[in-house]
């Protein structure tokens, strides 16, 4: 009896101990596969830029610097319009963007030969949100919108902007006027020569608005998705008609990505100076950049593009293909899905 | 008060005494009569020998002064207790955040692996070489202003023209101080602009350029070149080449189309003739250039235009408290203007002009807008290693953090203001122990 149990325990505590080794073997090993460091490539990477880009590429340094430590990255966050006055003057080697490039914009990159890359790499849903206690917006409409948030509109109480809905008046809460939201917002809801009015509440931290719009039952306001995913419990989403279906649709990962939530799903673009592209680190960092980006984009709260428009931003980098799609060559400024925009006959090249 | 009340069966003796003393004064009989109500404390007083209209007013003085006091504990109390309720807010938040890690670690995606390091090297190194600028110039400049007044008119003129300049400074908001140091200090005036590449610097010292090429073992080879704009260097054998250490070794060069050697310990710094290299740059600890960009130094300069002015002030208010018995015992006794200030005025202003220059410092630790617009860095992983280093400050961090959709962040922002609160405490520590310890009395 003792000799025939005695390799039964035996094998027991040799499956007990191999089933308790196994994983944490495999889990260091899947560390080391992952990380692999490299002290080799040094040099600096500068990015300065848009502020609601700022979290993706942070997370890009971060993860860049870990398995590259001797390269020096720095991430300012100047806004989009103060990224791109350095970077069109060859001041930084990648600019951070929450709308694409504008034409002055490219003029001035064209006068100092700062040649770029343009790289789209996540999606930003504009969400519009109301209290949780308002329960008359069931939907709404870019029409609707206008009426609330533009000079011309000036809507007072929520009856003027629908028929049907209460005489209590609105308190409107919008990002400040220098962030690349409130032009975003601005060019889709007003127009390119509309103005939004001007008797909002504003501030440059989301943060104000989402305690705003919570703190008020007859309050709406709009921010980026990340700023609504984190703060559900305390805001409504509305839906928004897309203009083309005539549907309503709520902003999630897969109504932005897809595109059914229009007009109010945007790009973010990194732009990389072709010149800085001939340097290992900057190469390097850029390719890193992009194929951890759908990643990264989800991490810090916001959408992955199609994997179509990331494969034609890697053809771009690859082969240095410098310009923009998003203006024509008449200077005129192009706007539409990334999908379709983002195509190479669109690329107007310095 | 066992006087008799108003409602009490003897009025008539009560009313007496007012009168009594109500009479002398001149015309205000029949308004004291009919105040009865007020004869208990009238009554009392006509030891102090008072005329009952100054007790009238004498209560409301009183009151007056109950009022005031009062006025003044809410005062207090309000601001106080707006004090307790945000740092209370802020220590709930922030101290489940106060680890290791927030003290060690840079920036980071996650909220639990991100630390101040950087920024908080970067507070000390611009604090520092704001203080080191700031004092020399703030109480030389406190002095020319107090001890060496000008007695002829364009003199007094040019005098109060400065001092003018001086107090309405002190009320410009930072942000202008951030747009003015960007231009004369990151750009100075465009006088070293570099035609084609702004930004580029016009006069450099203590910075090497390297070619930077990656061997067919991906090594990093590093060939030494001359200056920024110098050609790309061209692969030989022979040429002079690094590793990442700065350690030298020799190039092996293969043709395109050559052999290609299978020895990994030949192919570690093996090139072909045609590869690609990137410039990069190795900077001293003593790395010095012109204009002198968006580094350390510019920030330290910026902070230093916010402060002087509040220095200034302070030093020539403490100048100003130094009694002017002392200098004229010192004159008397033949001393020349420069040992009165050297001996005597400066000696005895010491703690006060400290206490100032202090107080001056915290507001520069806790300052964001003007770094914000000069650089505008939140993201760096390490502190600054030379004066021109790019570099980010904690108050810019906290803005951040602040500003993230993460509830995460916040916490770790209330970690870091509670740092900030901590370095600040111990500055105005530092400034109280200096009054202490050099105060003497004056006279």
């Amino acid at each position: 009896m003792r000799l025939s149990l005695l390799p039964l325990i035996l094998v027991i505590a040799a499956v007990g101990c191999s089933s308790k080794i196994a994983p944490t073997e495999q889990a260091e090993e899947q560390a080391a596969e992952k990380i692999t460091v490299n002290r080799e490539l040094t040099g600096d990477v500068s990015i300065d830029g848009s502020s609601t880009v700022y979290p993706i590429s942070e997370a890009a340094a971060a993860q860049f610097q870990k398995r590259y430590p001797n390269v020096g990255v720095t991430v300012g966050q100047s806004g989009t319009g103060g990224g791109f006055k350095r970077f069109t003057k060859g001041e930084t080697d990648i600019s951070d963007a929450s709308r694409s490039i504008k034409q002055e914009e490219f003029e001035s990159a064209r006068q100092s030969g700062a040649a770029f890359v343009e790289m789209p790499i996540a999606f930003d849903g504009l969400t519009i949100v109301v209290h949780p206690k308002n329960d008359w917006v069931d939907q709404i409409t870019v029409d609707e919108l206008k009426k609330i948030f533009t000079a011309e509109g000036q809507a007072k109480n929520w009856s003027d902007v629908r028929e049907g809905w209460p005489e209590k008046e609105i308190a409107i809460f919008a990002p400040g006027t220098d962030s690349g939201t409130f032009d975003y917002f601005n060019e889709v809801v007003a127009g390119e020569d509309g103005q939004m009015r001007s008797d909002m509440s504003t501030s440059e931290d989301d943060n104000v608005l989402v305690t705003g719009v919570s703190g008020s039952p007859e309050a709406i306001g709009f921010f980026g998705v990340a700023y609504y995913e984190e703060n559900k419990d305390k805001l409504r989403a509305v839906p928004v008609v897309n203009p083309q279906s005539g549907e309503a649709v709520l902003p999630n990962p897969e109504t932005i990505e897809s595109g059914e939530y229009a007009p109010f799903s945007r790009p973010l673009f990194i732009y990389v100076n072709a010149d800085s592209l001939r340097r290992p680190e900057v190469k390097r960092f850029a390719q890193f950049y992009l194929e951890q980006a759908p990643e990264l984009a989800a991490e810090t709260g916001y959408v992955a593009l199609p994997a179509s428009v990331y494969d034609q931003v890697r053809t771009n980098l690859q082969s240095r293909k410098t310009g923009t799609h998003y203006l024509t060559e008449e200077g005129e400024s192009r706007s539409g899905p990334v999908t379709e925009v983002y195509a190479p006959e669109n690329l107007h090249s310095f | 008060m066992s006087q008799p009340h108003p409602g009490s069966p003897n009025p008539p003796e009560s009313v007496g005494p007012p009168e009594s003393v109500g009479q002398p004064e001149s015309g205000d009989q029949p308004e004291s009569k009919s105040a009865l109500g007020r004869e208990p404390l009238a009554a009392q007083s006509p030891a102090a020998q008072s005329p009952a209209v100054r007790l009238r007013e004498g209560r409301g003085r009183i009151r007056l002064n109950v009022a005031f006091f009062a006025l003044c504990v809410a005062t207090a109390a309000i601001s106080v207790l707006t004090l307790i309720f945000l740092l209370s807010s802020i220590l709930r938040e922030g101290v489940p955040y106060l680890t290791p890690t927030l003290m060690t670690s840079g920036p980071q995606p996650v909220p639990e692996e991100a630390g101040i390091w950087p920024a908080l090297t970067g507070t000390i190194w611009v604090c520092t070489l704001c203080g080191l600028l700031t004092l020399p110039i703030g109480i030389a400049t406190a002095i020319l202003l107090e001890e060496f007044r000008p007695r002829n008119r364009w003199g007094a003129m040019f005098h109060g023209l400065i001092q003018l300049n001086i107090t309405n400074l002190a009320g410009v908001p930072s942000v202008v101080y951030g747009i003015l140091g960007l231009t004369a200090f990151v750009g100075m005036f465009g006088l070293f602009q570099v035609p084609g590449a702004s930004g580029a610097p016009a006069f450099e010292q203590g910075v090497q350029y390297y070619d930077q090429f990656f061997s067919e073992g991906e090594r990093a080879v590093l060939v030494p070149v001359a200056d920024r704009d110098a050609p790309m260097s061209e692969v030989r054998e022979g040429m002079t080449a690094y590793d990442v250490d700065l350690e030298p070794i020799e190039v092996h060069v293969i043709e395109p189309g050559g052999d290609y050697p299978e020895d990994p310990e030949v192919l570690a710094y093996t090139l072909f003739s045609d590869a690609e290299a990137g410039r990069i740059d190795k900077r001293a600890w003593y790395y010095f250039r012109l204009p002198f960009g968006r580094g350390v130094l510019t920030g330290a300069l910026t902070l230093m235009l916010v402060i002087l002015p509040i220095v200034i002030i302070s030093s020539q208010e403490a100048l100003r408290a130094v009694p002017s018995s002392l200098r004229d015992g010192a004159r008397g006794l033949g001393a020349t203007p420069w040992q009165v200030v050297w001996n005597v005025s400066l000696p005895a202003a010491i703690p006060g002009i400290m206490t100032g220059a202090i107080l001056a410092m915290s507001r520069a630790i806790g300052e964001a807008a003007p770094i914000l617009i000069i650089a505008g860095i939140v993201y760096i992983s390490r502190g600054p290693q030379h004066l021109m280093d790019d570099f980010t400050v904690m108050p810019m961090q906290i803005f951040n953090w602040t500003g993230r959709p993460q509830e995460g962040f916040h916490g770790i922002a209330a970690a870091a203001i509670i740092v900030l609160l901590l370095i600040l405490l111990s500055f105005n520590a530092v400034a109280v122990l200096i009054r202490q310890k050099l105060q003497k009395p004056l006279s």
